[in-house]
């Protein structure tokens, strides 16, 4: 029996340990939730904390208890058990005091549910989040900017989102911004937060919504307001000239094949709203709702069968030759 | 049919393959159900081990997306369904005649017809893989992704499955509500019955009520996938959250249909062990229906991420931190029963303890997810993977093992070999800890469940690959039990009466096994731990009469007809009309049949 | 009916026989049962897209008959169950067979609404009403039909020479908790789907 209190001791101390690797780790883990970057998060991050430390002494004291009263109270010669039914003044108090306890953390809790839902601020950035499977679909109907899987919004002012679903259940995820709200079709939703540091944030569906739920993931930009501005100009911009031939023929390709079915280029006459908006597919830094760089390699592998790189993908393998590949690449890749 | 007082040995139609089939005695009928879910466990331990070495590093290779959700909903209905719960109903079968005195179940066969419809709604769901596919919604299948436009006909074998489970447990949570209100010996009182029995009854009655809300869901589900309505497609009106109202309406109950026989088995083992009576009976007790009574009114706090609003999250957010209380009860007073014992440390009583520490894990993180704001950012992380696991493995199956250990004498007359039964629990203890620990640490660090891949950059590889070694090590704990059990079962029957001369309840006072009537006398009940009390006072059992004839009822195979009818009510609706017609004849054939068999 | 106890009935903690126990714990589940069916036919009230809508369809004075011959049958059925403890099987004969007759009037007039709907354009497809309406009650007009074959097979049983045996009043009395049952839940879903305005 002593071996196993001592290795019980150890134990407690691993794990005790373990909870404080975690926080030394969390700078290596960009999808993290304890490294908030919004007001939101950091209001959510501060009653996590309280929640955590108040869990860790209650997870302390059990455990000691358990493994003390195996050590002290196993069987030895001589040793009576002592035959007791009860206390209840004991009991009233160990029913009182996880009562105390609960309405500490009940107070925070319920002013925190109350700022973090309801109305978002006052001239708030409005954004309109779509979820598809599997990649979200972002509308800024201020701006009149329409783009997929990444999100540009400027620091220090707040953003409002509402959530959309066209399909099944997702839901907007970006640890270090916000807490997640799911996107149900036929039901809006809300979230806001202000984004407090320049940067780039990762983001991801969080309600299991198929197949490809592993590979529905997003970006966030949160870019000085200058930075953004310029971003929006951008975006604005309909139907960019292709330079070279290759592109020419690329648009070619585009306008009078398959993905007019489904995309929209402005300023042409792709204009279907099934898979994403391509009017600046050049300039996002990654592909296929963010499971790839954006680069014209992987570009091409993503043309030559898109369910093989994302299974179950919606856009179907449309058999191109390997030439209106190159010709496609070469003409998606120079709409920045 | 008679059978004589005595120790006789059973033989003749006792043994043998078609004895099995038309059995009505509780104890074969948790025996089938205990084998039965033994084996399912196993399967959905595979299915784990399957989604655990997928996940071991980033970008993994070993299934492919759709098998892998495949996996994961069929790992949780499996282990939910058809391992955890009938394992419970195993234990309810074998021993709530035995302690209260009864010498069987209210309904013997409607006892029997349970485990068949059970079987059947197992083999139907499990038969999926075969047939086109397995559920791949999740076992929460919420709409629309369940729906006949995302998904495909393994989502029928789902709702044809889990209403025949449905129908299963509802029969035999009638029953054994039944039994404990009505079949108590002789002064067994309500606050004498032992404390497994008071979470069985409790189990039974959250069955009752909440059963037929999933029955509703699974029906308007069907009729979503089959006859064309809306109920769930929002495009044509429908409300896809109405489906993870009524699901959770069921969902949280169930919770607790998984873990509160657990509760009740630590609460047997842990005052025999400690040879002392249970700390704060009546607290525990209480606790028990207050948890149960509160399990009805927190369901929304799986779907606090929906966009309930701010008033709903308060509401239920309030009534889940009081679940908290009546739960920290029963743990205190479970500290408090082994403080001031003198504690033999048994495999049984290992088992029972880790219960203590590792569902106060499991519930700490529960009151974190009670705290919307933080539960915003912990949904449908692997912070939840680790918080149910620490519940359902740590609590429940920690709880099952350490019942197994602590009745396999009386169920068989041989004991479970101590050693191998350490070293099967230094492997669960320390392997779930290894498997779900870091599990806490990876949906702090971001990572959602249900995914099948993630990528290398996020930090996420090292405790994943920790935690895929870890689900290695439990496999390898319930390959000890395994041979552990084959090993036991071919020493001789010697175990007494009173296996571990200490027992405090009725069943440790007859044979080891236990005749098929249980007891040669119905015992009379002065306390809540009648065999310490009447060793106490120097109380000895009455003696059965010379030549006593005890009316026991008769095998009968209309359960096992009955069973099949279902089944083929089942498999007709997933292929056949005639097939379905076909079974409603046979149930009712069954019932007129059933009806006017004599049974005395 | 179909659990005939074994034995040991004789003894019973509470004083209350099993398979009474049994159907009273049964009702408090079905009670669940079709609170969850109105739940839903609550939730998606005034939530049809297109027609035909509840106020526009229900026929009030019609469904009212029907209401009225339910709440008969269950003045039978008291009657039925006076007849079977207090020995007389002749009454007890005449009672059943006229709750099993009322029984069949109140499905008779089900199956001319359910055709009338139809007519009218309104089936299980049409909108969120008629879905959640056929649902709820198709499944109490199927359990009406269950309580119609049980008290049929009753009477049935009782034209045998020993009659329904020793435990007549028992039989008839444990049938006649699910006939009331099934006639009250027939008062909430009368007072909720046609009674309330729309």
């Amino acid at each position: 029996m002593r071996s196993s209190g001592s290795s019980a001791r150890r134990l407690v101390a691993f794990s005790v340990l373990l909870l404080f690797v975690l926080f030394a780790v969390a700078c290596d883990e960009p999808q993290s939730t304890v490294v908030p970057k919004s007001d939101t998060a950091q209001q959510v991050h501060d009653l996590y904390l309280l929640v955590f430390w108040l869990g860790m002494i209650v997870f302390v004291g059990v455990t000691l208890a358990v493994f003390g009263f195996a050590i002290a109270f196993r069987e030895r010669a001589g040793r009576q058990a002592r035959q007791i039914h009860g206390n209840t003044r004991l009991e009233i108090l160990w029913t009182f005091i996880p009562v105390v306890i609960l309405v500490v953390m009940a107070v925070p809790t319920f002013q925190t549910i109350v700022d973090t839902t309801g109305d978002a601020p006052e001239g708030a950035l409005e954004i309109v989040a779509t979820g598809h499977q599997w990649w979200f679909e972002f509308e800024y109907p201020g701006q009149g900017v329409i783009t997929a899987n990444e999100l540009h919004i400027p620091v220090d002012r707040p953003v409002s989102i509402r959530l959309k679903s066209v399909d099944v259940i997702h839901s907007f995820w970006a640890p270090q911004l916000s807490g997640k709200v799911d996107m149900v079709p036929g039901h809006e939703n809300h979230l806001f937060f202000t984004p407090n540091e320049v940067g780039e944030y990762l983001g991801q569906c969080a309600e299991f919504c198929g197949t490809s739920h592993a590979n529905m993931r997003f970006r966030v930009f949160v870019d000085t307001q200058a930075d953004f501005d310029a971003w929006v100009a951008s975006l604005q911009q309909e139907r960019i000239q292709p330079a070279d031939e290759l592109a020419v023929a690329g648009e070619q390709v585009f306008t009078t094949g398959a993905c007019i079915g489904c995309h929209t280029l402005r300023g042409t006459i792709a204009a279907a709203r099934v898979g994403p908006d391509l009017t600046h597919v050049g300039g996002r830094t990654t592909l296929a709702a963010g499971i790839m760089d954006n680069t014209p390699e992987n570009m091409a592998r993503w043309l030559r069968n898109p369910p093989g790189v994302k299974p179950g993908s919606l856009m179907p393998n449309l058999n191109l030759t390997e030439d209106q590949i190159q010709q496609l690449v070469a003409y998606l890749e120079s709409l920045q | 049919m008679a059978t004589a007082a005595g120790t006789m040995p059973v033989v003749g139609s006792h043994t043998g393959l078609w004895s099995w089939l038309t059995t009505v005695d509780h104890k074969r009928i948790g025996t089938l159900y205990g084998v039965t879910a033994m084996l399912f466990f196993m399967m959905g331990g595979v299915e784990a081990l399957l989604i655990r070495t997928q996940l071991a590093v980033p970008n993994g290779t070993v299934v492919e997306a759709q098998l892998f959700n495949q996996l994961f909903t069929m790992h949780a209905l499996t282990m939910i369904f058809l391992a955890i719960m009938p394992l419970g109903a195993a234990f309810f079968n074998w021993f709530v005649p035995l302690m209260i005195g009864a010498r069987d179940v209210a309904f013997p066969r409607l006892n029997a017809l349970s485990y068949w419809v059970f079987l059947a709604g197992g083999l139907l769901l499990v038969s999926s893989f075969v047939f086109g596919g397995a559920p791949d919604a999740g076992w929460f299948a919420y709409t629309p992704l369940s729906d006949k436009n995302h998904a495909g006909s393994g989502m029928d074998f789902y709702v044809i499955g889990l209403l025949a489970l449905g129908l299963s447990s509802l029969i035999a949570a009638l029953n054994f509500a039944v039994t404990i209100i009505n079949m108590r010996a002789p002064g067994m009182t309500m606050m004498r019955l032992p404390v497994f029995i008071w979470m069985t009854l409790i189990v039974a009655f959250l069955l009752i009520l909440s059963l037929p809300v999933l029955t509703v869901a699974l029906i308007e589900l069907l009729f979503d996938r089959k006859f064309e309505t809306n109920f769930f497609i929002a495009d044509n009106g429908g409300n896809p959250i109405l489906w993870q109202h009524l699901f959770w309406v069921f969902g949280h109950p169930e919770v607790y249909i998984l873990i509160l026989p657990a509760f009740g088995i630590i609460s047997e083992v842990l005052p025999v062990f400690s040879r002392k009576p249970l700390f704060g009976y009546s607290a525990v007790v209480f606790a028990g229906i207050s948890i149960a009574v509160l399990g009805f009114a927190v369901w929304s706090h799986h779907m606090f991420t929906t966009g309930l609003g701010t008033v709903p999250q308060i509401v239920f957010s309030a009534s889940t931190m009081a679940i908290a209380v009546p739960t920290g009860v029963k743990i205190f007073n479970w500290l408090g029963t082994m403080f001031g014992g003198s504690i033999r440390f048994t495999t049984a009583m290992y088992f029972a303890v880790s219960v203590i520490a590792l569902f106060t894990i499991g519930g700490i993180t529960g009151v974190m997810h009670a705290v919307v704001p933080v539960d915003t950012q912990q949904q449908d992380t692997y912070f939840i993977v680790a918080h149910l696991h620490y519940v359902l493995f740590g609590g429940a199956i920690m709880g099952i093992f350490s019942g197994i250990y602590y009745w396999f004498p009386k169920m068989t007359g041989r004991f479970l070999g101590e050693g191998l039964g350490k070293v099967q629990f230094w492997l669960f203890f320390v392997g779930m800890n290894l498997t779900f620990f870091p599990m806490h640490f990876l949906g702090v660090a971001g990572m959602p469940r249900r995914i099948y891949t993630y990528d290398d950059g996020l930090g996420w590889g090292m405790w994943n690959m920790v935690a895929s070694i870890g689900s290695y090590i439990i496999a390898l704990g319930m390959l000890v039990f395994v041979v552990n059990f084959l090993l036991s079962m071919r020493k001789p029957a010697t175990a007494a009466n009173d296996a571990w001369g200490l027992g405090a309840t009725l069943e440790w006072s007859t044979s080891s096994p236990p005749p098929e009537h249980d007891f040669d006398v119905i015992p009379v009940v002065h306390d809540r731990d009648p065999l310490w009390y009447n060793r106490d006072h120097g109380i000895t059992p009455e003696a059965p009469p010379a030549h006593q004839h005890i009316h026991m009822p008769p095998p009968s195979y209309y359960p096992l007809v009955m069973g099949g009818g279902v089944l083929l009510l089942g498999v007709g609706v997933l292929s056949h009309l005639a097939v379905t017609a076909l079974g409603v004849v046979i149930i009712i054939y069954a019932a007129w049949a059933w009806t006017l068999e004599p049974t005395d | 009916m179909a659990a005939a106890a074994h034995g040991p009935t004789h003894h019973s903690s509470t004083g209350i026989d099993n398979r009474k126990l049994l159907m009273w714990i049964f009702l408090a589940s079905e009670c669940l049962f079709f609170g969850s069916l109105i739940s839903t036919y609550l939730i998606f009230k005034g939530q049809s897209l297109v027609g035909p809508f509840p106020d526009e369809i229900l026929d009030i004075p019609v469904t009212s008959a029907s209401t009225f011959v339910l709440l008969m049958s269950s003045l039978s059925m008291v009657l039925a169950v006076y007849g079977a403890e207090h020995g007389r099987p002749r009454m007890m004969k005449l009672w059943l067979l006229v709750t099993v007759l009322l029984g069949l009037i109140f499905l008779g007039f089900q199956v001319y609404e359910f055709r009338t709907f139809g007519h009218e354009g309104l089936n299980l497809t049409t909108n969120q009403f008629g879905a959640s309406f056929f649902v709820l009650t198709g499944f109490h007009g199927t359990h009406v039909g269950v309580g119609v074959l049980i008290l049929a097979s009753l009477l049935l049983a009782s034209f045998r020479r020993s009659g329904l045996g020793p435990e007549a009043g028992f039989h008839v009395e444990v049938a006649g908790l699910y006939w009331h049952f099934v006639d009250i839940v027939w008062i909430v879903i009368f007072t909720v789907l046609y009674l309330i305005p729309q």
